[in-house]
């Protein structure tokens, strides 16, 4: 039975697609595709032989996310029009950051919100900006909205009226009710600036912020695109003096120091990234369900193992918060629908 | 997937795997007289699956899903099969496609020359279609419009012709029943029945041509023809096209392009003799 172990491989291996058959090219594309990883793959390709159908799809796909980049950027230099008056550094995250920065991550990576990070003592006056500057809510709820701003790491969603693109405004990288709390202080303090104005994390912090994104926040849907983010950012960065270093020393800062370990062992293990022996400490047994969960999906893009994406989903309630909080919640959540 | 087919429209591939044979079966069916896909790699997968665990055989209903799926999307009763099909295959264009600006659209070509007719559901831009294309035009589709950025050709889709209602009887009227699939009542569109297009419109269905007329057609009015100017024409594309924002760039010199080359008209009609005469004596006058 084909997984999506044909997709990782094949993008940490570029030739191993060399051996398809057209059966196993449709399956690779059509995974690639349900992870949101097609124009990746079509990055890792570029220059080999590949069948005429499928470049013209990876072509596609290619192109697709390069406007994609275009999109993202625009809306990055929207956001910081609009909070110019505000004279706070304006820190993008995931994507855009990558696609900003220029970085190894953001080659094919779709990006969809805008994700940023400011100060938690700021954030009424970032909200009434963006306001001002013709972004709504998506979803004006008393509940959700009164849940976002008690319990969340972000704003509740905005959208922006003429041009239809989501913001995130974050003030931390996990919820509030979360067990682990990272430094968003130091996470701001250490902030990078660009030459356009615009700040992304620093290298380990965005590396941590990946990891924090992948195992502490949600059910590890999109997990596979994440970890790949993950690969990238280890490979570009780990060659700068002191990296690995860096990295325990904000792990342990940020508290996430297990989940830094793990994502390391998982990408190492589907992505062959090389990764420091220490931090990467040694294979603990919860790995295994992570790697299946991450690999659960067939060729038709299909999801499998659904006892152990149930678990995973169970799961990232139980992180998001303690468990009386967690039954109000559900039952609210259940009377309402 | 238990059941699966593959089948080709114009230059596009799908992969329609099902949890049941009879959507299956059915689209075969309906599909007989096209070519086997060129190549086998599929542009699309689609997949007509059990809408909720045990749904396959307790009360059946698919759901539609495939590389491109909406949550929101209603499952369908499992005698809707070949609907359900044909639904899950326009949404991975429309949602998908990027090669091709795509265009909510009929088109049929003559001389070597495209006209294309799009409106509101209900316009008649589908029976307009299936009406040329049994006097003579190459059928080239009823559902979408392919325009390339390159060229600025319209590119074929002709998938079957789904026709609704009162067009199914008009259709029947003029056409061997050889070239009509089953009758699917009581869909959320009311009854649907498929007019296969010609074997002509099959064997040429890789072949671009550049587009010479765009239409609007409005059915119930009176006689009537207004030019609509180049810029009404752009916004009422880009409202018919699925993919004109995620295009970017290349989308919208695409759509510039088509709209200063190209005369546009609105035409009002009460009954389709008056289509055609319209259309005939629109098509005379052009250079």
């Amino acid at each position: 039975m084909m997984d999506a172990r044909l997709l990782t491989k094949t993008l940490s291996e570029p030739g191993y697609a060399m051996r398809l058959d057209a059966g196993g090219w449709t399956g690779l594309l059509t995974i690639a595709h349900a992870e949101r990883l097609t124009a990746s793959l079509a990055w890792r390709l570029e220059g080999l032989k590949v069948p005429p159908k499928a470049a013209a799809i990876l072509a596609e796909a290619r192109a697709n996310a390069e406007v994609g980049r275009t999109h993202a950027l625009w809306e990055a230099e929207m956001a910081q029009r609009a909070l110019l008056p505000l004279a706070i550094p304006l820190i993008l995250l995931k994507g855009s950051a990558f696609a900003a920065a220029g970085l190894d991550a953001a080659r094919g990576r779709l990006i969809g919100d805008l994700d940023i990070l400011v100060p938690r003592d700021r954030l009424d006056e970032v909200e009434a900006a963006l306001l001002g500057a013709g972004w709504e809510w998506v979803n004006p709820d008393p509940y959700d909205d009164t849940y976002y701003r008690q319990y969340m790491h972000e704003l509740p969603p905005l959208i922006h009226a003429m041009r239809d693109r989501m913001i995130d405004v974050h003030h931390t990288i996990l919820p509030l009710t979360a067990r682990v709390k990272p430094d968003a202080a130091a996470l701001i303090a250490d902030a990078v600036p660009l030459e356009n104005g615009l700040f992304t994390l620093s290298p380990p912090d965005m590396l941590i912020h990946a990891v924090a994104h992948l195992f502490a926040d949600g059910d590890m849907n999109g997990g596979l695109r994440n970890l790949w983010d993950i690969d990238r950012l280890i490979r570009e960065h780990s060659a700068e003096p002191d990296y690995w270093a860096q990295l325990v020393e904000r792990a342990r800062l940020h508290g996430l120091v297990p989940h830094v370990s793990r994502a390391l062992r998982l990408s190492q293990h589907l992505f062959e990234t090389p990764v420091d022996a220490f931090l990467a400490y040694k294979a603990r047994k919860g790995d295994i369900f992570y790697m299946g969960r991450l690999l659960a999906r067939n060729g038709w893009g299909q999801e499998t193992r659904k006892i152990l994406r149930l678990a995973f989903y169970i799961r990232s309630h139980w992180l998001r918060m303690p468990p009386l909080m967690l039954a109000r919640h559900l039952w609210v959540k259940w009377r309402r629908s | 997937m238990r059941h699966s087919t593959t089948v080709t429209i114009g230059s596009r591939t799908f992969r329609i795997g099902s949890d049941w044979r009879s959507p299956v079966e059915a689209v075969d069916a309906l599909y007989r007289d096209y070519p086997a896909p060129a190549s086998a790699i599929p542009d699309y997968t689609v997949r007509l699956e059990a809408a909720k665990f045990g749904r396959r055989l307790f009360r059946p209903s698919i759901a539609i899903r495939g590389d491109y799926t909406l949550p929101e999307a209603v499952p369908q009763a499992l005698a809707h099969g070949l609907i359900s099909a044909e639904m899950a295959m326009n949404l991975q264009m429309a949602l998908g496609e990027r090669r091709f600006l795509l265009l909510h659209a009929s088109s049929v070509e003559k001389d070597g020359k495209v006209l294309i007719m799009t409106g509101e559901s209900g316009s008649g831009k589908s029976t307009l279609s299936a009406l040329l294309a049994s006097r003579g035009w190459r059928f080239m589709g009823d559902e979408f419009a392919l325009i390339d950025p390159i060229s600025g050709d319209v590119y074929p889709f002709p998938r079957p012709i789904s026709l609704k209602n009162e067009a199914i009887g008009v259709m029947r009227a003029l056409l061997p029943a050889t070239r009509f699939g089953p009758l699917q009542a009581g869909t959320a569109k009311g009854d649907i029945c498929h007019l296969i297009p010609d074997n002509a419109a099959i064997a040429a269905m890789d072949t671009p041509a550049p587009p010479a007329l765009i239409l609007f057609p409005g059915y119930g009015l009176p006689r009537d023809i207004r030019p609509v100017g180049t810029s009404e024409t752009f916004v009422r594309l880009t409202q018919a096209s699925t993919n004109y924002t995620a295009l970017g760039e290349a989308g919208f010199d695409a759509l510039t392009r088509l709209v200063t080359s190209v005369p546009a008209c609105a035409i009002d009609y009460p009954d389709t003799d008056t289509a055609l005469a319209l259309v005939n004596e629109l098509w005379a006058a052009l250079p």
